[in-house]
């Protein structure tokens, strides 16, 4: 094995792919969130779905896409492994079970496989609802001073006067902070960047992100259903 | 001296092989005992009645040794923390307890019998690293190379590691990272461990793996259970140490 595998196929290299993909994944999320915020101006869709024609068209922005989808199947195939792996490593646990731990996030931390997978599902009926109509699907299309463009927000719409879905979409914005509550702070430890003067910091930015982006994701949905009701 | 009457449930297991169970036994003990003199009393009664002895690692009883490996009502080393099972006292628990005792549970640590595991993956963890070469003969000056007190703190902390294995016992993936991690940071902390830094985090997480352990995912139960209160700083430094010693060593395997 060249060194190069050697240290990426090594316990400390494996949750370092995990780490790294992990963060790129937490700066994807603002950036989507910034996009979707631009669903709550009131013009008809008119500037999302310019926005959605941008993100479709733009070449560098194509090409950070095939590298988010290699990243989302990396940490979501890697960490199932892992998972899977830790819970062999264990060999069975105690009768009693009722180890403490210091990091108060740790709760999460047991369960960040089970969240994971919960997240995958959201993903994957999520891709198949926006993103593959985008991509493949028959959207009507829209003239926007002489642009044509696909009219996402006609999907969108529908999804979000669905009372069901509202609550699905919710509930899978609390399951990714939990994800996140873990997962910001840990990447930094993983990679580790563990200092008296910048942890507690990133701890606390972690904190606020995992609260405050799912919030805005979730918030959109709620005012769409109440808006339209 | 108050006595306490006790409900013991205890893992026994034959050998490797057998499968075990919790048996359960019934135990006169004095809140002044530590854990292990309360299982020597056991042990007595066991033998009086012609049954076999309980089989339990200890050694020091004076909390430096690392050997009094066991679970104690879910916590290794049991409820007090900062302490080896040698250094808790019966008074910890309340007449009429019951006290579930197992033995540290890890696919790298085999159960050899009762509450003994094996916990040899670790010595071959040190092998691999857990040492500085030096040329033998006269003993050097104490004190020839100055180091300042924060690193000889820093390092004397992840020192005070015994390898007890609680840390691997406590995480839910029986990673031994905190374990391997003191090692490494006591080291490559010190002037003397600098020359072979990069060979010795490379060789000991390297033999970590081969040994089987799990992985970390930053849960911090070892080290709210670790008796020597060792950091998971260390952790994130041999993490990073791993890292640059492999993005930088010079040698391609």
């Amino acid at each position: 094995m060249s060194w190069f595998s050697t240290f990426l196929t090594s316990s400390i290299g494996k949750k370092l792919v995990m780490s790294l993909t992990g963060l790129f994944l937490i700066v994807f999320l603002l950036v989507h969130l910034t996009g979707n915020l631009q669903l709550l101006i009131d013009d008809g869709g008119r500037q999302f779905n310019l926005y959605a024609k941008f993100m479709t068209s733009n070449p560098f922005i194509k090409i950070t896409s095939y590298g988010l989808y290699a990243f989302i199947l990396l940490h979501a195939v890697q960490g199932i492994l892992l998972w899977l792996k830790n819970r062999a490593a264990k060999g069975g646990g105690y009768a009693v079970n009722n180890t403490k731990a210091t990091n108060t996030v740790a709760g999460f931390a047991k369960n960040m496989g089970w969240l994971g997978i919960i997240i995958l599902v959201f993903l994957l009926i999520h891709l198949y609802q926006f993103w593959l109509q985008m991509k493949l699907g028959t959207l009507p299309m829209v003239n926007y001073d002489g642009v044509e463009v696909k009219n996402l927000y006609v999907p969108v719409m529908d999804a979000f006067s669905n009372i069901g879905f509202v609550i699905f979409y919710v509930l899978s914005m609390v399951v990714i902070a939990f994800h996140l509550w873990h997962g910001f702070q840990s990447s930094f430890q993983t990679l580790g960047l563990n200092h008296k003067k910048y942890t507690p910091f990133i701890q606390f930015l972690g904190k606020a992100y995992s609260i405050l982006i799912p919030l805005g994701f979730a918030l959109i949905p709620i005012l769409f259903f109440l808006r339209n009701s | 001296m108050s006595d306490m009457n006790l409900t013991l449930k205890v893992w026994r297991q034959k050998n490797n092989q057998s499968k075990g169970s919790l048996e359960t036994y019934k135990i006169l003990a004095s809140e002044h005992m530590s854990f292990l003199e309360m299982l020597d009393v056991l042990n007595e009664q066991l033998i009086q009645e012609k049954k076999e002895p309980l089989a339990f690692e200890h050694d020091c009883r004076e909390w430096i040794c690392g050997a009094c490996s066991m679970v104690i009502n879910g916590q290794p080393h049991g409820p007090q923390r900062g302490t080896t099972t040698c250094q808790l006292h019966m008074r910890q628990f309340k007449d009429g307890d019951t006290i579930v005792v197992e033995p540290f549970r890890a696919k790298a640590f085999p159960v050899i019998k009762d509450l003994v595991v094996d916990r040899s993956a670790f010595d071959r963890i040190i092998q691999s690293g857990g040492f500085i070469s030096v040329n033998t003969g006269q003993a050097v000056d104490g004190n020839s190379i100055p180091i300042d007190k924060d690193t000889a703190s820093a390092a004397f902390d992840a020192a005070t590691c015994i390898g007890c294995g609680a840390c691997v016992a406590a995480c839910p993936n029986a990673s031994a990272m905190l374990f391997t991690s003191a090692k490494v940071s006591h080291l490559n902390q010190l002037p003397q461990g600098k020359l072979e830094a990069k060979q010795r985090v490379l060789n000991m997480v390297s033999q970590m793996d081969e040994e089987g352990f799990g992985l970390c995912s930053n849960v911090t139960a070892c080290e709210a259970e670790c008796p020597k209160e060792i950091s998971v700083e260390n952790i994130a430094r041999m993490n990073r140490e791993y890292i640059g010693a492999s993005l930088t060593s010079d040698k391609f395997v």
